[in-house]
């Protein structure tokens, strides 16, 4: 207990810590928000494209003002960014490219280019550019306060957009062309959306870096859909995801010296992904599982039921009596092949709707008869007093004859 | 801008020619729309019916030619129009309910900024209820069928109150209860004196659904009145051997109800 205590007090007063924690914390923020509508747009790979694009951008204006000053670096990026997703968008529109292999081809052609550009600004031998390779994976621990300030104001900047054109970006993301008739300029929402995303992948550069930034887009927006059907929800609880894997990851890396904090973030929204894909009420997986494998319980019951009741019937026992009659195991087997027989009557008989009797054999009880009788009528829509009866004929041995 | 309507025919075009690449996808058509008409719009795979309705909204750019929506151009018009898209142009896991979807039709009467608010909502809740659709307001837009989301995307354009309804094929693969819930609300729509244009496939129901009909096939082939201009002559010029072939197995194809030519 102290020692968590401890630990929480850490967060307020070691500078370091404090700084990295709400560097991260800002960067989920923004790139869960902004990201969500990269997401619904399909444009998820738009992300992962203009975060790779942004590294000549970065090295470019190093090398154009000399300074590491986040601002400058941010806008550099900022502009590489922008100009791939323009690129993306060039090739898409004006060639046969489909925007898949766009996005690939951008996204190789700017990265491999700041690769050169880092190489070579490295073989300089000026001291000052340190620290620049640094955009390739993050390092959170490098950041400063002024850091933590250029990031909450660029992504302010772009929060309040999105509160602004709230309605004007929803339709835009459901329904583009019916926008444009409408008289909004499509292409310009278009422009501002793609900033934004553009912005988000800036804001994280130096956190996260532009190798992994794609998945702080994209994986908070992708599990927040998993647990809400509306989109202020959606995006409100993007929001919420990416800070609290960025707060989650800047903690767990402190732990231990040897954990780069980028990553452990990355590790910690894609945990999120994967909880909300297995465990989410509506859209999870195991939910969807259990559903399906309770209804299948149900139907093989309500099978059960009949075919015991049918036999009943068939033995010309009148349908009030079809509790009274028992019935060889065998005889229900025969007749429904691919159904696990034993288990389900066992099921039944823990509820009181089927009783064992000697050898082997098995009878409603009138509880069961009556089930029998109801969910009779409902799978063939008839009356339970007029329901149309299959008689099932046995031999002597009590076989099934087809 | 509010539109301004006048003596001039809802939509008049004149030698409009649109291409893709080298490609003419529709070929100097010439089309007016009566005032209060309710028309459809026939031809094959191909013939550009979706993209004549997409020019006439200014999502496609015309190589050649203009349209005319009450004699002014669609931008100082569009408060004018409506439009319901294909239902399957939009991804419909999108997270939103089907109140929001028909709230974004009066997206464009509000303008900027403005969030739509208790008159948006009963608006729209009233058109859910004129397209049989209000029990379904709050319902997931995934969750619906492929014949209510044709419903909710109707109940969009109605909300816009506008004088002229472009519709592209709304009846494209709906249920009974749907086709016939659409066909009662265009039949209003026109009973008010609105002009409706519909993209339709199924030539069957042509002569008892609509009033006015133009036979498409890149070019205008013919356009009037459905007595005059839906007859198998017409129909042949449109579909070319296709229909010939329809024909043959189907007997006569009437005017005026009773045809059974079906294109599939």
């Amino acid at each position: 207990m102290d020692a968590i205590l401890e630990f929480v007090q850490l967060i307020f007063t070691d500078y370091t810590l404090r700084t990295v924690t709400l560097g991260a914390m800002i960067l989920g923020l923004v790139s869960g928000l902004l990201g969500s509508f990269a997401v619904l747009r399909k444009q998820s790979l738009l992300g992962d494209a203009m975060s790779h694009a942004a590294l000549p951008g970065v090295v470019i204006a190093f090398i154009l003002t000399g300074s590491k000053a986040p601002l400058v670096l941010m806008l550099g990026a900022l502009a590489a960014g922008w100009l791939g997703a323009l690129l993306v968008q060039l090739v898409t529109e004006q060639t046969r490219i489909k925007q898949d292999s766009a996005l690939g081809i951008v996204l190789a052609v700017f990265f491999g280019f700041g690769l050169v550009l880092l190489t070579w600004v490295q073989r300089q031998g000026s001291a000052n550019q340190s620290g620049l390779d640094t955009f390739l994976f993050g390092r959170a621990a490098a950041l400063v306060m002024s850091d933590v300030w250029a990031m909450a104001g660029v992504g302010g900047a772009g929060l309040l957009l999105v509160l602004l054109f709230w309605k004007e970006f929803k339709l835009l993301s459901f329904d583009p062309d019916f926008a444009a008739t409408l008289g909004f300029p499509v292409g310009l929402l278009n422009v501002a959306l793609t900033t934004l995303i553009v912005v988000a992948v800036v804001i994280g550069l130096q956190t996260v870096g532009v190798v992994l930034m794609s998945a702080m887009i994209v994986a908070p927006a992708a599990a927040a859909r998993q647990w809400t059907d509306r989109l202020d929800r959606m995006v409100l609880l993007a929001a919420l995801f990416g800070a609290l894997a960025g707060i989650s990851g800047a903690l767990i890396s402190s732990l231990s010296r040897g954990l780069p904090t980028g990553p452990t973030v990355v590790l910690c929204v894609s945990t999120l992904v994967g909880f909300s894909l297995l465990f989410a009420p509506n859209r999870g997986l195991v939910g969807a599982w259990l559903r399906q494998r309770h209804n299948r319980r149900q139907l093989r019951r309500a099978a059960v039921l009949e075919t015991l009741y049918q036999l009943a019937i068939s033995h010309g026992d009148a349908a009030e009596v079809a509790s009274a009659h028992a019935h060889q195991l065998g005889a229900l087997l025969a007749a429904m092949p691919g159904v696990d027989v034993r288990r389900t009557l066992d099921v039944l008989e823990s509820e009181g709707l089927a009783r064992p009797s000697t050898g082997d054999r098995w009878a409603l009880t009138p509880a069961g008869a009556d089930q029998a009788r109801q969910s009779l009528a409902r799978f063939t829509r008839h009356s339970p007093d007029e329901l149309p009866i299959r008689p099932i004929a046995l031999t002597s041995a009590g076989e099934v004859i087809k | 801008m509010p539109g301004q309507r006048n003596g001039s025919p809802p939509i008049h075009i004149e030698d409009l020619t649109v291409a893709y690449r080298e490609e003419p996808v529709l070929w100097d058509v010439d089309l007016d729309v009566p005032e209060g008409t309710l028309m459809a719009i026939v031809g094959p795979n191909g013939a550009g019916k979706s993209t004549l309705i997409k020019t006439i909204l200014g999502l496609i750019q015309p190589a050649a030619g203009q349209v005319r929506i009450y004699d002014r151009s669609y931008t100082e018009q569009r408060s004018l129009v409506a439009y319901v898209p294909q239902r399957g142009s939009v991804d419909w896991d999108f997270p939103t309910n089907a109140l929001d979807v028909v709230m974004m039709g009066r997206y464009g009467h509000l303008g900027w900024l403005k969030r739509p608010g208790p008159t948006e909502r009963k608006l729209a809740l009233d058109a859910l209820t004129k397209v049989g659709m209000q029990e379904y307001a709050g319902r997931q837009i995934s969750q619906l069928s492929g014949g209510q989301q044709q419903r909710v995307f109707l109940a969009r354009a109605l909300v816009q109150d506008a004088q002229i309804y472009l519709m592209d094929e709304p009846f494209q693969g709906v249920d009974a209860t749907t086709e016939k819930a659409i066909i009662t609300v265009l039949r209003e729509l026109r009973a008010a004196g609105r002009t409706v244009v519909v993209v339709h496939h199924d030539l069957e129901t042509v002569p008892e659904y609509f009033d006015h009909v133009l036979l498409l096939n890149v070019r205008a082939i013919a356009t009037g009145p459905v007595a005059e201009i839906f007859t198998p002559a017409n129909l042949r010029r449109t579909y070319g051997g296709h229909m010939d072939m329809l024909l043959a197995r189907d007997g006569e194809l009437t005017p005026g109800g009773g045809s059974n030519g079906r294109h599939s």
